[in-house]
């Protein structure tokens, strides 16, 4: 059998979520395929070629694939579904977007989010809001997956498989009119070691700038949010952590002022070290906290920046 | 402009689901169900398209049709969107759960019936977790998709939508007939107030039933067992930041 995985990737080079969505991949085959989508997106490829176990890339060009539009993105790939007894790609806000559109296109269930592979036809994925774990066995020839990323080790470099250009479609009633990324030189949450999350509790967007980003900085670490500091414009949409925002595993979850509702722990609570600095030392994310700190983080956090020295 | 908005009913999301001993799934006896949290935002969204608030004209939405598929308790749900505002619903009664490939085809039978030029609906349901039904409807019925919308926009055809994507927003515009799935941020439901949810009591609600629409809804999935996540191990309080750092040092994580 082999296997499809269609590339996330910056515009420059494949994401690390790639690697890992690979490493799912050849639990399911040893004939590992690398999909890339995008414009003047041969730089990607070329890198994609290097990850360890590829087979193949295959190199797909057009504008609205350069906006990773989902209609573009399932005509490209729907020509090059007979080749595969499963298609990957992990479960970014893309393939969210466009691995169900695939998988309807081609009469399969779709198959969101596992976090395990047990066989080829056998997978693990989290539902309500990871409270439970369904293990779920497909019937589909062929079978559309998306994989949580934080669940797998990454591939490693060292490959030289070849690149094959495709050919690549367009999305004809859809057109991109803008886009607003959010810029930072900061790790990204989804691939940082440590990161430093921030809720409700910080009061103001100002507040939540000067009190999260020199803590950030000093410890290398990317920034998160809760849905509450989000949606009172304290930080941007990317940075939410939860059910609905991005599942994160680094080395270490810093939560400040965050209560620790069921949809935020969702998003975190596979991190390996968890540490809670709450006032409330009855609140809800201290029953996941490795270190918890009773404290007001308007003492707390100027401390711990003089501890860390 | 006619309106379809599927709702589904699920388990309210202030209760933590339990799995049931036997691991065959989730226990949902005598938990409290309510409407899923993104559909109650598709609700409002087209509620608001039809009375002309915030930036749409009024309206812009001229009839809207709610449809769930679930038990026939979703009646509630389908209730408590006419009492936000909709028009009329339709239920498809199933006692089984169906997967999201088969309830994305009973919604595309509907589509075909209704004739909506906007299917607006939740993006994922807190239940199945799935983040699928809107984007399969969508490549059934062969229309164009803009999912995880934070701002929709209706006009010359179009629906211009902001979505909330990993690294920030991106804007696109999908020419209608177009499905469009609701994120968090669009806006915020109102609750219905009590004379609403009397004249709610007399709106129509169609009864069918899964068989009515002739499609394929067979299982593709088994589930072979529903487990509990890995509990974590209780942790410690610490009585200082400079303790804090300390125990992270000799934990290795620092
Ligand atoms: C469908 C749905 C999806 C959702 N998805 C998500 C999601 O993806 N991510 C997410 O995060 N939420 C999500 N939520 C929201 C979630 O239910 C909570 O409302 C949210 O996480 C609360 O954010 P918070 O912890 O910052 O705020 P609060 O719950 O208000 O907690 C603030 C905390 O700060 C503490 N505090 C206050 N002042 C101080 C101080 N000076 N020093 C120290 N501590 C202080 C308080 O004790 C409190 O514990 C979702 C909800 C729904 C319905
Ligand atoms: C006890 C139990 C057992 C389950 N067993 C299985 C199983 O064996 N296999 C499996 O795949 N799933 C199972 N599920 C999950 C359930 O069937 C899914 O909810 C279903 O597959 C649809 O996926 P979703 O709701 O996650 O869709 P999503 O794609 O997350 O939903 C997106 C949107 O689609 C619309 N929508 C979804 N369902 C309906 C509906 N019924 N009526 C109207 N609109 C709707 C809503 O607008 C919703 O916001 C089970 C759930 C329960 C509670």
């Amino acid at each position: 059998m082999a296997v499809l995985v269609i590339a996330d990737h910056d515009g420059s080079a494949v994401r690390d979520t790639t690697h890992k969505t690979v490493t799912a991949a050849l639990a399911l085959s040893s004939e590992v395929d690398v999909l890339v989508v995008g414009e003047g997106a041969k730089a990607v490829a070329d890198g994609a070629a290097k990850i360890a176990g590829v087979r193949k890339v295959l190199l797909a060009e057009s504008a609205g694939l350069g906006k990773v539009l989902a209609e573009a993105v399932e005509a490209t790939v729907l020509p090059l579904a007979g080749g595969y007894d499963a298609i990957l790609t992990p479960a970014t806000t893309d393939g969210k977007n466009f691995a169900p559109r695939i998988a309807a296109k081609l009469d399969v269930a779709p198959i969101s989010d596992i976090v395990e592979v047990v066989s080829a036809d056998t997978f693990v994925r989290p539902i309500y809001a990871g409270n439970a774990l369904e293990t779920i066995q497909s019937g589909d020839a062929k079978k559309v997956i998306t994989v949580r990323p934080t669940a797998f080790a990454a591939a490693g470099e060292g490959g030289s498989a070849p690149v094959e250009s495709v050919a690549g479609a367009d999305a004809p009633k859809t057109t991109f009119v803008a886009e607003e990324m959010v810029k930072s030189d900061r790790p990204e949450l989804g691939a940082a070691k440590i990161i430093v999350s921030g809720g409700r509790a910080l009061g103001s967007a100002e507040e939540f700038h000067a009190v999260m980003e020199p803590l950030a900085d000093k410890l290398g670490a990317a920034i998160g949010a809760s849905r509450a500091a989000v949606d009172a414009g304290y930080a941007p949409n990317d940075y939410q952590v939860g059910q609905t925002g991005k599942v994160v595993a680094p080395m270490l979850y810093i939560a400040i002022g965050i209560s620790g509702a069921i949809q935020h722990l969702a998003g975190m609570k596979d991190s390996k070290t968890i540490v809670a600095i709450n006032k409330d030392p009855d609140a809800p994310i201290f029953q996941v906290a490795d270190f918890g700190l009773v404290a007001d983080y308007k003492t707390a956090v100027p401390e711990l920046m003089s501890a860390l020295g | 402009m006619k309106v379809l908005v599927p709702v589904k009913r699920v388990i309210d999301y202030n209760v933590k689901a339990r799995v049931k001993a036997d691991q065959s799934g989730v226990d949902l006896a005598n938990v409290k169900m309510s409407m899923n949290p993104f559909d109650e935002i598709a609700v409002e969204e087209a509620v608001r398209l039809k009375e002309g608030k915030e930036h749409h004209a009024a309206g812009t939405a001229t009839e809207i049709v709610v449809v769930s598929i679930g038990v026939t308790q979703a009646q509630e749900t389908i209730r408590t969107a006419l009492a936000m505002g909709a028009d009329r619903g339709v239920l498809i009664q199933s006692d089984t759960d169906l997967e999201p490939l088969a309830v994305a085809k009973l919604l595309k039978a509907v589509v075909e019936e209704e004739k909506p030029d906007l299917v607006l609906m939740g993006k994922q349901s807190i239940d199945g977790d799935n983040n699928a039904v809107g984007q399969m409807l969508a490549a059934l019925l062969d229309w164009p998709q803009a999912t995880f919308a934070g701002k929709l926009v209706i006009e010359g055809g179009k629906a211009t939508v902001t979505r909330e994507v990993d690294g920030g927003l991106q804007t696109i515009a999908a020419e209608l007939p177009a499905v469009v799935t609701v994120d968090l941020r669009l806006n915020t439901p109102r609750y219905a107030s009590l004379p609403n949810i009397m004249k709610a009591k007399k709106k129509e609600i169609a009864m069918k039933a899964v068989a009515d629409y002739g499609v394929d809804v067979a299982d593709r999935l088994k589930v072979l067992k529903v487990t509990e996540p890995p509990k974590r191990a209780a942790g410690v309080k610490v009585e200082s930041a400079a303790q804090l750092v300390e125990s992270l040092k000799s934990a290795g994580v620092l």
